[in-house]
């Protein structure tokens, strides 16, 4: 079991006072559900559980701590954890981080996610301590000439359609917004004090279901996290309305991939794809 | 003379000050003729061209959008267009994923000397942007 292991070492960093406190997962108000905690406590560690239904990405709460943290990490989690680091929002130094080969996350009905479905890094790519074995990646399970058809499938196809096709899809799921945030908020790489949509002086966005506003929002946040999502689908699982915004975040985590050759998350010492370039990048784009 | 009644694009230029902005000069006082359809906004460099400026104008009504700098290399501020020159590939790349047509948004480098290249580049832009008519997609009616 998952569940006594992570106990165990989360009590033991508390008894040594390695950490302050452990972020991990309990059991959720509902059934079938799990919900972030926060342990500070070495006897309250038996709270901490593992399932399928850990899917919040708890790097979310790491950006500007000082504490000493423990973290439980997932695949997405940790490469999150990745971008915050390269990002100066957490030091590494701070974190033990509790990492967990992941073997999908699932709804209610037990349906794995799409997005776990093509997900590359199942096993944390950085790690103080491993929990379990390590799982086999989806790159070892398929010939890798065949890997970026699937991967990339959906949102190739829709490259192709015709521009008045893709706006009409890009319309009718953002007119279903109603302008919560969650998606925001629950992206751990999405941690502006003040994010462009609440600045002021100019108001940029518009605070109102303006569908142009709407639209200006998701492409101003999608854009922001180009070189930074991790697809861990936090924000379509905090959509209240049920948007599909990966069709759209996706789209970047592929430019990013095609363009500059950069895959989010990988390795604290590689430079991000926007703080850094090449004098040959591309630019058939430019006259 | 009479007005002529059909319809003209509204073009927004992003003119890096170094550059193209003095290329731009240059066509003026060289007397070359181009369309009257661009309007200015000065940037101290490509690279202070926040990419969704592109997406604020469209939301404004403008029918196209020009950004343009310094070729690789002439950056007054060395690197600034290098920079700038990744976030156009991804957010040009995303606006058309969207749905944004391919000739509303463009980029260009022209220098101080290239007077003759920004007034092509003008001509270039205000046909593609004719072709497509109005741009209505992005606008925000209130
Ligand atoms: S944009 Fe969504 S999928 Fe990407 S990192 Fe943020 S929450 Fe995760
Ligand atoms: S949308 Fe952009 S400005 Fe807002 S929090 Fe996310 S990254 Fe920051
Ligand atoms: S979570 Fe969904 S409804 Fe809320 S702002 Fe984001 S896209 Fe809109
Ligand atoms: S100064 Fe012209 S692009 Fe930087």
């Amino acid at each position: 079991m998952k569940d006594k292991k992570i106990q165990d070492i989360a009590r033991k960093l508390l008894k040594e006072k390695r950490v302050d406190v452990v972020i991990g997962f309990e059991k959720g108000t509902l059934p079938l559900s799990a919900t972030p905690c926060f342990i500070k406590n070495p006897d309250e560690a038996d709270r901490l559980i593992w399932n399928s239904f850990c899917g919040n990405n708890l790097a979310n709460y790491l950006p500007k701590s000082k504490d000493k943290i423990g973290i439980v990490a997932k695949g997405c989690d940790s490469r999150s954890i990745v971008v915050l680091i390269q990002e100066n929002q957490i030091k590494r130094e701070q974190l033990y981080i509790i990492g967990i080969p992941c073997e999908g996350m699932t709804d209610k009905n037990n349906v794995l996610h799409d997005y776990c479905l093509i997900c590359e890094h199942k096993n944390p790519v950085i790690y103080d301590v491993l929990v379990g074995e390590k799982v086999k990646e989806n790159k070892a399970q398929r010939h890798p000439e065949s890997l970026r058809d699937t991967k990339w499938q959906k949102f190739e196809d829709f490259e192709k359609k015709s521009s008045s096709d893709k706006w009409k899809y890009l319309e009718s799921e953002l007119s279903k917004c109603i302008r919560c945030n969650a998606c925001r908020n629950a992206c751990p790489t999405c941690y502006c004090k003040e994010c462009f949509i609440d600045q002021e002086k100019p108001r940029w966005v518009g605070t109102t279901n303006n569908l142009s506003d709407i639209i200006f929002f998701h492409l101003g946040r999608i854009f922001h996290q180009a070189g930074r999502c991790t697809d861990c689908g936090a924000c379509v699982r905090a959509c209240p309305m049920n948007i599909d915004l990966r069709q759209f975040t996706q789209k970047i985590t592929k430019d990013g991939k095609t363009l500059f050759n950069y895959e989010t998350g990988l390795d604290i010492d590689v430079k991000p794809p926007f703080t850094t370039f090449k004098e040959d990048d591309t630019q058939d784009f430019i006259k | 003379m009479s007005k002529t009644k059909s319809w003209q694009p509204k073009i927004i230029a992003f003119l890096c000050n170094w550059c193209s902005y003095a290329g731009a000069d240059l066509a003026g006082i060289s007397r070359l003729q181009y369309p009257p359809n661009v309007r200015v906004i000065r940037v101290p460099c490509s690279g202070r061209m926040n990419p969704l400026y592109i997406i604020r104008a469209l939301q404004h009504g403008v029918d196209g959008v020009l950004v343009s700098g310094c070729h690789p290399g002439d950056c007054h501020y060395i690197t600034g267009n290098y920079y700038a020159r990744r976030k156009f590939a991804i957010i040009n790349s995303l606006l058309q994923y969207v749905g944004i047509e391919k000739g509303r948004v463009h980029f260009s480098w022209v220098s101080a000397s290239e007077g003759g290249k920004f007034a092509e580049v003008i001509k270039q832009v205000t046909e593609d942007v004719k072709k497509l008519g109005p741009a209505k997609k992005l606008v925000k009616k209130i």
